[in-house]
């Protein structure tokens, strides 16, 4: 009986110290949010996008504040370059050179993809830290690319948000979302995203190689490869005002 | 004899009259009915043709499965190839390319700033290559209302009801927001030459039409089309021909068989309009066919009438020695006379209504305003050759079944029984 009641105490502590090392679904997000968040940030990044028939690389330079204001510019290819993006809050701007006209997308058009990638403006706009938008909870352990993740389920926490329900799975060392699916309200898969490599900048784990997949579309996805990026720069005020998307 | 029978009828209207009117009547209504119908067909082959899918049209696999959506990322490529050798091939066709997009039209005010916006079809097609016959295979001159055709790149039509609804006047420059060959948004500048109306309430909403030139370079679709369509040199529809054409074509063997190779369609194929104009016809014939029963049943009842008007005459003459053949045989000969008499002023009359309808139509309009077919909204008649003649199959058939099936009385008449048929 003695040893019963011993047993079932330390089973007891095990279980304890077992939760506090086992952070809950929400801390993890937190931390994720921390890993990718920053006051500023300028990088230079391109797309190879792999259609079904052709495969385009679309190169461009992104100046971002927070999760409010973001300004991107299209080096290239020729068509696309001098076309110009400006986000503040949750209005997008647009301009292109051959129209010099600034339009707003809004509505349906936010669901338009970029450039023919497999990201749409909706993506784009949609980087609000995930704490801010969705609940989570663990869900499994998993094992990717011969890291262990937790595998968390977050819902939405209003019905405000490009996708209902993720599932990502999160780095437990790096706290670093190397597998992402995206789900619509029916429970349809609409996207899912994998990081295919990652790197140490600024004291930071960042996403260097990702690749998007619209699981509504054809073709192979979209990688995206960020080619430098610099944390917490001082941007000019100027550079997030409809003045320079003209410039 | 016809001499005599004619004399006949005309001095006894009782006789002639009332099978005469109903004949002239419905003789009347078949023709304007059969006419009607061939116009209203003959539009809906015609707006289909022009605007959707040509005589013939050609387009990758993919995009003809899902045509309706106007996937321009499964569109044609290498179209300047593939139109050297449909026009090699196929010397009785004029081939086009086409590029049908969805997207919206954005209106800027004096800053650069959107004062409004609209969804929009639009057509890309050869408006303005020295040989082509787009614009006249699209009607487009007739449809002006104000301004010209575009005569030079850059320039596009829209429809009236979308220039008054967005306040956009000739020469304004708009911009159009629509999705690229690869899928991204894309935006580019025409300056609205000309505004048009087809009479089609689908089309009139939001169609633009540019050069394929200028839209090829909005959607970054050079050298691509989604569509070739296809005209029989005279202007007709030969569904025979086609089929062999398009027949022709798909047996190629194709360097790469996959879901982008070119693939051809004729008209009944790609619109659908097999199976309607199918219905449509069985629907039609089946129509002409109770009017032809219900002609017969009315003037069986008016023989019917006439023979118990004409009891004592039918007496009388089997009882001075005619025999009941002759006088079935005179039965029949007079109602045909009728027939022949109502059907040639009933074809006249029918004619001559379905002319005005040919020629003015009934403005439908009002009932259509939220229609999606392409579909005009006057409803015209279509005089062809068959309509001189339709009448004659219920003006003819109907009157002399009825005679005949009320004729059949005389054979029950009994000789024996005349002196007291009459004493009494």
């Amino acid at each position: 009986m003695r040893r019963i009641g011993f047993l079932s105490i330390l089973i007891a502590l095990a279980t304890l110290v077992s939760a506090n090392d086992h952070p809950t679904g929400d801390e993890i997000l937190r931390k994720v949010d921390e890993n990718f968040g920053a006051d500023s940030k300028i990088s230079e990044s391109e797309m190879k996008i792999m259609g079904e028939r052709v495969t385009r690389t679309v190169k461009l330079k992104s100046w971002t504040e927070g999760t409010a204001k973001s300004f991107t510019e299209y080096l290239a290819p020729a068509r696309e370059k001098g076309t110009k993006m400006l986000k503040l809050d949750d209005q997008l701007w647009i301009y292109t050179p051959q129209t010099d006209r600034i339009i707003r997308i809004s509505g349906h058009m936010l669901r338009q993809s970029v450039m023919g990638s497999d990201l749409s403006y909706e993506d784009l706009m949609d980087d609000a830290k995930y704490t801010e938008m969705y609940d989570a909870a663990i869900t499994r352990e998993d094992t990717l690319d011969d890291r262990v993740c937790w595998v968390l389920s977050l819902e939405a926490k209003d019905e405000n948000v490009a996708y209902h329900s993720r599932e990502i799975w999160v780095d437990q060392e790096r706290f670093i979302p190397l597998k992402e699916n995206r789900f619509a309200k029916s429970g349809r898969l609409l996207k899912y995203t994998e990081i295919k490599s990652v790197s140490r900048i600024e004291g930071r784990w960042y996403p260097e190689r990702m690749l998007f997949k619209d699981d509504l579309k054809g073709g192979q996805g979209t990688e995206f490869v960020i080619n430098s990026v610099s944390f917490d720069m001082e941007i000019p005020g100027h550079v997030f005002s409809k003045a320079s998307l003209r410039k | 004899m016809i001499r005599f029978l004619l004399k006949g009828l005309l001095r006894d209207r009782s006789r002639s009259l009332f099978p005469s009117l109903v004949v002239i009547g419905g003789v009347m209504l078949t023709v304007v009915l059969y006419s009607w119908m061939m116009g209203f067909e003959k539009d809906i082959v015609r707006a289909n043709a022009s605007f959707r899918s040509g005589h013939l049209i050609v387009m990758s696999r993919s995009y003809a499965e899902n045509s309706d959506q106007m996937p321009n990322d499964l569109a044609c490529l290498g179209v300047a190839d593939l139109l050297s050798e449909l026009r090699a091939e196929f010397t009785d066709v004029t081939w086009s390319p086409r590029i049908r997009f969805a997207g919206l039209i954005d209106v800027p005010d004096s800053s650069g700033e959107t004062a409004a916006q609209g969804p929009i079809f639009g057509l890309g097609a050869d408006l303005l290559s020295a040989e082509t016959t787009e614009p006249e295979v699209l009607n487009l001159s007739q449809a002006i209302v104000a301004g010209r055709l575009p005569l030079s790149p850059g320039e596009m039509l829209i429809t009236e009801e979308l220039a008054r609804r967005l306040h956009i006047d000739l020469g304004r420059t708009v911009t159009i927001i629509t999705t690229s060959m690869y899928g991204s948004l894309t935006t580019f500048n025409l300056t609205v030459s000309g505004t048009i109306h087809f009479g089609v309430a689908a089309m009139d909403r939001g169609l633009v039409f540019a050069d394929i030139n200028d839209i090829r370079n909005g959607l970054d679709m050079i050298d691509a089309a989604g569509e070739i369509v296809g005209f029989f040199n005279d202007g007709r529809y030969w569904p025979t021909e086609a089929d062999q054409i398009a027949e022709t074509f798909n047996s190629h063997p194709q360097p790469q068989p996959n879901r982008f190779a070119p693939t051809m369609m004729t008209l009944m194929q790609h619109s659908g309009l097999e199976a309607t104009l199918k219905m449509y016809r069985y629907v039609s014939s089946s129509l002409v066919s109770i009017f032809v029963i219900a002609m017969s049943i009315v003037l069986w009842n008016a023989g019917l009438l006439g023979s118990i008007r004409r009891y004592g005459e039918f007496g009388i003459r089997l009882a001075i020695g005619e025999t009941q053949g002759h006088l079935y045989r005179f039965l029949i000969a007079e109602s045909a006379l009728i027939g022949l008499m109502g059907t040639v002023v009933g074809t006249i009359f029918g004619l001559l209504f379905s002319w005005y309808l040919q020629e003015v139509g009934i403005d439908i309009s009002s009932v259509m305003k939220n229609a999606s077919i392409v579909m005009s909204d006057v409803l015209r008649a279509q005089v062809t050759r068959t309509s001189y003649f339709i009448g004659f199959i219920p003006g003819l058939a109907a009157t002399l079944l009825g005679s005949m099936i009320s004729g059949l009385g005389i054979y029950r008449r009994q000789t024996s029984q005349l002196t007291k048929e009459f004493e009494a």
